[in-house]
């Protein structure tokens, strides 16, 4: 029963070799969507290509109902698992930060490596500015570790926090994200009309 | 010039829904098999650490962040999201090799900006992204992609503030993508 690593199935002298595999799918499936494009993914921001929504929310929904139902058969023990820890405020913050990274860069950490493994100099001199952001947070890390330590919840599931049960959240997801779906069809191809072709 | 499709010489990409029914599956995958999800923005972490480990030890060791990530018995680059973060670049190679992608280095920018703006741009952003990885404890993938899918309250939280926040500044950085 799951997870095979921390309930001692496989070795933990695997754990590379799988972090290597894994991350070979990961950025495989990554650059075969599009994402080693800085442009392919801002176009979810102007309307021009909602690729990133479409990969993002399809990818959401399926691991959140996969890991219902490998729980429902037992496979996976879900109180076993890795809960991210909710810090309520540095949190909200830190994603504001990364949303205007996100427009000014065209990236995403994980996408940037793809950009640099097919020639894309953005993508390189991202990576470097990810570099550089995370040396100077750790060298100010002093000035605001009260804040960064604030407003921590636990490692909470939504469940935790609401009483409702994750398959209802799974559910609603799926709901807004078919929406969605349908509704930036539309969208996409009116902004599409409207705008100077791109190349890749 | 916009008579014909646009975008109708673009490389062969994947479905997008194929793209996200493999990328589900394998967070999926991942936690089943580690009990944890994807990652990237660590990896960076490990090697800002590493770098300042190198350089200056001494530093590095009473630095009050850094300091987490430094244990004695092994380099901070021995740890699982670096070796993620490798296969996560060979991965994209292969694909890029797969699909005719990988080319001499190159610019991807907005009609109406110079390359120059453009990399400059990218290392604003850049930056942003890493300090903000920090306090969300994770980026789109650890945070936003697994945390979310695991049903974490943080990981929903970073998910909407992330692309929230993208969807306001887009507005008033149009001019570097349109």
């Amino acid at each position: 029963m799951g997870p095979l690593i921390p309930n001692g199935i496989i070795g933990g002298d695997w754990d590379f070799v799988i972090a290597i595999l894994l991350g070979i799918a990961f950025g495989f499936i990554l650059e075969s969507s599009g994402f080693s494009s800085s442009r392919n993914i801002t176009g979810v921001f102007y309307g021009y290509n909602f690729v990133v929504l479409r990969v993002f929310f399809t990818a959401v929904i399926v691991a959140m109902v996969g890991m219902l139902y490998f729980d429902y058969f037992g496979w996976l023990d879900l109180s076993r698992i890795f809960i991210l820890p909710t810090y309520l405020t540095p949190m909200i913050v830190g994603g504001v930060i990364m949303g205007v990274g996100f427009i000014l860069g065209g990236f995403c950490p994980g996408t940037s490596f793809t950009a640099i493994a097919i020639g894309k100099l953005d993508g390189i001199v991202f990576t470097i500015g990810l570099f550089l952001g995370i040396f100077v947070f750790s060298e100010a890390f002093p000035l605001f570790a009260g804040f960064y330590n604030s407003g921590f919840i636990g490692n909470v599931t939504l469940t935790d926090v609401t009483g409702i049960p994750a398959s209802w959240f799974a559910m609603a997801f799926t709901v807004v994200a078919l929406a969605a779906f349908w509704g930036t069809m539309f969208i996409e191809k009116r902004v599409r009309k409207n705008i100077t072709e791109y190349k890749f | 010039m916009n008579e014909h499709k646009p975008n109708a010489d673009q490389p062969k990409y994947i479905n997008p829904y194929l793209g996200g029914v493999l990328l589900g599956l394998l967070v999926l995958t991942t936690v089943y098999i580690t009990g944890r999800g994807l990652g990237a923005s660590g990896a960076i972490k490990s090697t800002v650490v590493t770098t300042a480990k190198v350089f200056t030890p001494d530093q590095a060791k009473s630095n009050a962040y850094m300091s987490r990530f430094i244990s004695d018995d092994h380099s901070p680059m021995y740890t699982w999201l670096v070796f993620e973060s490798l296969g996560i670049f060979i991965g994209g190679l292969l694909s890029g090799i797969l699909f005719g992608r990988v080319k001499k280095l190159r610019v991807d920018r907005g009609p109406n900006i110079t390359n120059k703006k453009r990399l400059w741009f990218a290392l604003a952003g850049g930056m942003l992204f890493g300090i903000g990885s920090q306090f969300g404890r994770g980026c789109t993938s650890g945070a936003a992609l697994s945390g979310s899918a695991t049903f974490a309250l943080g990981g929903v939280i970073v998910m909407f503030a992330i692309f929230g926040t993208g969807y306001v500044a887009a507005y008033f950085f149009r001019k570097l993508w349109i």
